[in-house]
């Protein structure tokens, strides 16, 4: 199971590097599934190339995620998780973005499903995508301030902080 | 309401406000229809009401604390939530499940697909006016939910899929009560298709609307019955197979005609096959051997070892006080629940705690697509549309 999984894997970064030398920057293997790291340039680039290759045909744009490596840098690893259905294949392909330029090319004009996926993520870590055609908020409220899943936002948000502070120091020195 | 004029001047549209609290959506969603007349011309969903921020609980808890959390987003397949979790942690940490409990999880669940679809063919027959099959529908789910009650204690939350296995032994005579179901249950089936499937109304009300097809379907990243009906046998247990699956023997219903009917018969169609599978299932379950893994430190030890053992009563005090680690490195594990491809995303950074727990959930990303379903359509087909895609809102703003 996992040796079939590993020759799946080199399909996948042979036909990459076959494309273009400096498509991949590092390749992970963890527990059976392949991520691989790509520069921000050359993200939409590959993810077309990972949908109209013949061998690869990732038709199914699958799941979209962020995640805050607060305090490291460059500290979001934007993944997209792609599905190959003809090809039965799996792979995750991570940008990495610094704290203070968190611009990326939007995957809209390559897997419309792109859409809301994004969105989220812009809501929810701030992360602009460059030709989204509505980045707007999604889940919260569009005058809400900050991005909740970044690390740096407390559990329990900044709202009510003030309230709860004075609740709890009321009559004490 | 108010009148839009359009930018030529010559056709006048109105914008009518959907929701939040319209019965037909099914919890909170609310959608903005442009009309021109009775026709829809373009729609705007607009979510989030009830966000709740579970991903980011999640990070504040440890890994098992989390699993309940799990239970309450989709609130019809909670034990697919605790499933596809699970095994997002057990692959983090390399944990091999015990077959027995592979099977049970494996039963349980179709018993779940089963409630979920009988939820929605309930309440999407109540949206078009067919009264009585809502009421037959919930029936039948509430056999299942006493199945539940009598094997984890609870209805609903049941959280009873534990990382490492089941969270305890299933009650003798469960298999009994399974069993009983399923005698019943086939018979139910064809009693809901009786009242449906050949009836004009319901024919009327679901041939040909809220059409989509198979290219668009795959762009916007359906899944789920709804790509099924498109004609694409896309399922995650037969192409990416967890939990022993692979050893189950069932088919992939498909359609062609990718509109409201035939989603309804794709999904009834599931309901029989997962029939099939919790069959097996009965016939796979051996009489005894262990639910949960032996993996020290990770999951909780059996109460019998606590008593006698020191090093048992250690692991257990530190796993519900400090967790465990797994070793930093990312996790996602698709499964199939009733309403399409559920994933799990899990981001460990070596700490007890998830640097990220993100749930890729089928009702949101499936409902990206009801604007591509409804605009040109009648308004009174939104409400047949939005059926048919059975979101969950809880799972859509977690």
């Amino acid at each position: 199971m996992t040796e079939k999984a590993n020759q799946n894997t080199n399909v996948v970064v042979d036909t990459l590097r076959a494309w273009s030398t400096n498509a991949i920057e590092e390749v992970i293997e963890f527990r059976g599934e392949t991520t691989l790291v790509v520069p921000r340039k050359v993200l939409r680039a590959i993810a077309a190339r990972c949908r109209d290759d013949g061998t690869l045909q990732f038709n199914l744009l699958t799941d979209a995620t962020c995640v805050d490596r607060f305090p490291m840098e460059p500290r979001f690893e934007l993944n997209y998780h792609l599905v190959s259905i003809p090809k039965r294949l799996k792979v995750r392909l991570r940008v990495r973005l610094a704290g203070d330029d968190p611009v990326v090319d939007s995957l809209v004009p390559v897997w419309p499903g792109a859409n809301w996926l994004e969105r989220e993520i812009f809501d929810l870590f701030g992360i602009q995508f460059t030709g989204h055609p509505d980045l707007r908020r999604i889940l919260l409220p569009d005058d809400w301030e900050g991005h909740p899943l970044r690390k740096d936002y407390p559990v329990e948000g900044f709202r009510d902080v003030p309230a709860i502070a004075t609740r709890y120091t009321r009559g004490r020195p | 309401m108010t009148v839009v004029e359009t930018a030529t001047g010559a056709a006048k549209t109105m914008v009518l406000n959907m929701g939040p609290q319209h019965p037909s959506t099914h919890g909170v969603l609310r959608i903005l229809l442009e009309l021109d007349g009775e026709t829809v011309v373009k729609a705007v969903p607009d979510l989030g009401y009830l966000h709740t921020g579970i991903e980011k609980s999640c990070e504040d808890k440890t890994y098992s604390q989390a699993i309940t959390l799990t239970d309450r987003m989709d609130y019809l397949n909670p034990l697919g939530n605790n499933l596809v979790y699970c095994l997002a942690v057990e692959r983090l940490l390399g944990l091999e499940v015990p077959k027995r409990a592979q099977y049970i999880r494996v039963l349980l669940v179709e018993l779940q697909r089963i409630s979920s679809h009988l939820v929605w063919l309930g309440t999407h027959a109540i949206d078009l006016g067919a009264m009585s099959v809502f009421l037959y529908c919930f029936r039948e789910r509430e056999e299942i939910l006493k199945i539940f009650e009598f094997v984890a204690g609870q209805r609903m939350m049941t959280s009873y899929i534990r990382i490492g296995g089941l969270a305890l032994e299933p009650p003798t005579g469960w298999i009994q009560r399974v069993e009983k179901f399923l005698k019943m249950m086939p018979g139910r089936i064809d009693e809901y298709e009786s009242l449906l499937t050949g009836n004009r109304i319901w024919l009327g009300r679901t041939k040909g609307i809220g059409y989509i097809s198979l290219e668009d379907a795959i762009a916007l990243s359906m899944t789920g019955p709804t790509l099924r009906a498109a004609g694409l046998a896309y399922d995650n247990r037969k192409m990416f197979s967890y939990s022993s699956y692979e050893e189950f023997e069932f088919d992939v219903p498909t359609r062609t005609d990718s509109d409201c009917f035939g989603r309804y018969m794709v999904r009834v169609a599931e309901m029989r096959e997962s029939l099939k599978i919790v069959r097996q299932a009965i016939a796979k379950i051996p009489a005894d051997g262990p639910i949960r893994t032996e993996a020290p430190g990770i999951v909780p030890p059996g109460r019998e070892k606590m008593k006698t053992e020191m090093e048992a009563l250690i692991y257990h005090f530190k796993i519900f006080t400090e967790g465990f680690s797994p070793p930093p490195g990312e996790a996602f594990v698709t499964v199939e629940s009733p309403r399409g491809e559920l994933g799990c995303f899990v981001a460990s950074d070596g700490s007890p705690k998830p640097v990220r727990v993100h749930f890729r959930s089928p009702s949101y990303i499936n409902l990206q697509a009801l604007p591509k379903l409804i605009e040109g359509q009648l308004i009174s087909d939104v409400i047949a549309c939005i059926g048919t895609i059975d979101i969950v809102l809880g799972e859509v703003d977690r």
